[in-house]
């Protein structure tokens, strides 16, 4: 029995030139604990899948077309608002990629995370202040008491990412949605954050959908990995499974531009072209123009995602099922 | 706090000799004979001479600017021509007259004002946006007196719901007080109102955009308190920056505003010390509402403070 699943979601933007599809038949499940990587480009609609899953799509210009987020025993995508805000916390919590703006500049930290306690949990002022406290020092915030009354201004980026941590954990979320949690931190802070992420899974069993374009993010922390590409799924599978043996062409071609240090080689490779514009789409497969395999069924409809090997999902038709 | 009270009160300072230094030498840039020009061309020599003592006219320019700011230190801004008394008292009553009118428009204007903006705002693109912007623009382009005069024979010439003009003090009878100064704090506040309105409209839509509002949903807040506290907040201190100078023309605004009603206002107080030469009190009127507007600034400027951490630990 999955904790989330999201079957066949498209969600859809309207533009200046008609509606464009950021995402197209999404489907996937998350299992308690687990931490689901999804990796892409930009634009490739990880971030979207993330906000249409929160219920946090900018309205009215985006929308859900089709599909469903089973989560509780229910389908997110019909809740209203008030219900929805009710799930945001406790159910599902989400940290962002810019921690440098994501925190309110004129509240302090303690504000902050005690109102998203008391908005979910009947607490006594004191009690709130307590659990906030011990939530801080349990993502790493150094003598948190004092720090309560800081502002997000006076703190560095790591540490501010440490406090979206600890608003998004406080009400102890089954599901954290942590969306380049650490892109914009340095690389020694990068990898605290990761380490903490886990550790709190542990500690608090919940499951994590940890959205990134860094492979080797993907590497050291997800149990199973989506690659989405323009929009849809290109490749699902295990993380070993997918490091060893990729089976999409595009996931290939993203592994083989993951620098090596053991490897000599003259200069970085690249998967040449750009991912097509939401309303440039390719007819066929997405890929189709940046694919080394490519040939001319290719260009005629969608491949579907199959699987071809078990627990192993791929979405092209140059593969042979093994 | 109190540091940054203390540290724009000092700022002031300066600003306030040169203003002071302007007003008084403004008796000096009059063309011609001062005295010529405050007894008018008929006066005979004694007169003239008499003004001319009156005001010191007859010392050398120093000692005339050393008694100036001696005078304006004890608070002695000398005594109006006109009315007789000390300068300092006639505009102590009249400011409270103006000051209470202003107060009034300034809650109207923030009532009317904040909420247009703020609805707009929340409502972008649609029709009650539009509306909304449709009046805020109404407002601003409205001249406050052509307003009031249709607010005269609207409400006290036809319906006879308010009286045309006059003044009731609000410390004698609060309701009088209401009724004569209603329509001359509405048709201040309209133009303010529409400013204030266009304003909140584009900060909130600014800030609604930022990513700890995006943060502020992300951990199930209910809308009302990510408008009210998250995106208000943050709002409010582009809108102060407005607010200060919202006050500084709801005052200057009561000039026409209080003629039209026949309020005895520091605007019709001034007003008539202009156009019948009384120089002392024209001098010390502006000193004092000079000091005013410098007030205002100052707390504007807390405001911030209250409003920004960042401002706050700067200071300290």
């Amino acid at each position: 029995m999955s904790l989330l699943e999201v079957r066949d979601l498209t969600t859809v933007f309207r533009t200046g030139r008609g509606e464009v599809t950021a995402v197209e038949d999404i489907s996937f499940d998350l299992a308690e604990g687990e931490v689901l990587g999804i990796v892409g480009e930009s634009g490739s609609g990880k971030s979207v899948t993330a906000l249409t899953i929160m219920g946090l799509l900018p309205r009215p210009t985006a929308r859900i077309r089709s599909g469903a987020i089973r989560f509780g025993g229910e389908d997110l995508t019909r809740l209203p608002e008030s219900r929805m805000q009710r799930i945001r916390g406790p159910g599902i919590a989400m940290v962002f990629q810019e921690p440098m703006t994501s925190l309110n500049p004129v509240f302090s930290i303690g504000d902050q995370i005690m109102e998203t306690i008391r908005a979910h949990e009947p607490l006594s002022p004191r009690a709130a202040f307590s659990r906030a406290v011990a939530m801080l020092e349990k993502v790493g915030i150094a003598s948190a008491a004092t720090r309560m009354a800081d502002y997000p201004h006076q703190l560095s980026g790591g540490q501010r990412q440490r406090v979206m941590l600890a608003i998004a954990l406080v009400c102890r979320p089954r599901v954290l949605i942590a969306d380049e949690p650490t892109t914009a931190l340095d690389v020694t802070i990068q990898a605290q954050i990761l380490d903490l992420l886990l550790d709190l899974r542990d500690e608090l069993g919940m499951a994590i959908i940890l959205i990134t374009h860094n492979m080797g993010v993907i590497a050291e922390t997800a149990d199973r990995v989506l690659v989405m590409y323009a929009g849809r799924i290109a490749e699902e599978a295990p993380v070993a499974g997918l490091f060893d043996a990729p089976l999409h062409p595009y996931t290939n071609g993203l592994l083989e531009c993951v620098p090596s240090l053991t490897e000599d080689r003259a200069r970085l490779v690249a998967i040449p072209g750009t991912l097509p514009e939401a309303h440039r789409r390719p007819p066929g497969c997405r890929y189709a123009p940046r694919c080394p395999l490519a040939a001319a069924d290719c260009g005629h409809g969608l491949p579907p995602l199959r699987a071809l090997v078990p627990g192993h999902r791929a979405a092209c038709l140059r593969i042979a099922p093994s | 706090m109190g540091r940054i009270v203390i540290r724009r009160l000092a700022s002031a300072l300066p600003i306030m000799a040169i203003v002071s230094v302007i007003t008084f030498a403004m008796i000096h840039l009059i063309p011609g004979d001062p005295a010529v020009a405050i007894a008018g061309l008929s006066a005979t020599a004694e007169q003239l001479e008499t003004i001319r003592r009156d005001l010191g006219l007859d010392q050398p320019v120093l000692t005339q600017l050393w008694r100036w700011y001696a005078n304006v230190l004890r608070g002695d801004l000398g005594r109006s021509l006109l009315l007789g008394q000390p300068v300092v008292q006639v505009m102590t009553q009249r400011l409270q007259v103006t000051l209470a009118l202003s107060a009034y428009a300034l809650v109207l204007t923030l009532l009317l004002g904040l909420t247009a903006g703020i609805v707009a705002a929340l409502r972008q693109n649609t029709w009650i946006d539009q509306a909304a912007m449709v009046f805020a623009m109404i407002g601003i382009s409205l001249p406050n007196f052509w307003l009031g005069l249709l607010m005269i024979i609207l409400f006290a010439v036809d319906l006879r719901w308010l009286p045309t003009g006059g003044y009731i003090p609000l410390t004698a009878d609060p309701l009088g007080w209401l009724a004569t100064s209603t329509m001359p704090a509405v048709s201040l506040a309209l133009l303010q109102a529409g400013l204030l309105a266009r304003i909140t409209r584009s900060t909130m839509l600014e800030v609604l955009r930022q990513d700890y509002i995006r943060t502020a949903r992300a951990k199930g807040l209910p809308n009302r308190v990510v408008v009210m506290k998250h995106a208000l907040a943050n709002a409010l201190i582009p809108i102060v920056t407005v607010l200060g100078i919202i006050v500084s023309l709801l005052i200057s605004g009561s000039v026409v505003t209080e003629t039209l009603f026949s309020i005895p206002g520091v605007g019709q107080l001034l007003t008539q010390a202009v156009l019948n030469r009384d120089y002392p009190m024209v001098q010390g009127g502006l000193l004092m509402t000079t000091a005013l507007l410098v007030l205002v600034n100052i707390a504007v400027e807390v405001c911030y403070a209250l409003l920004d951490p960042r401002v706050r630990t700067d200071g300290s």
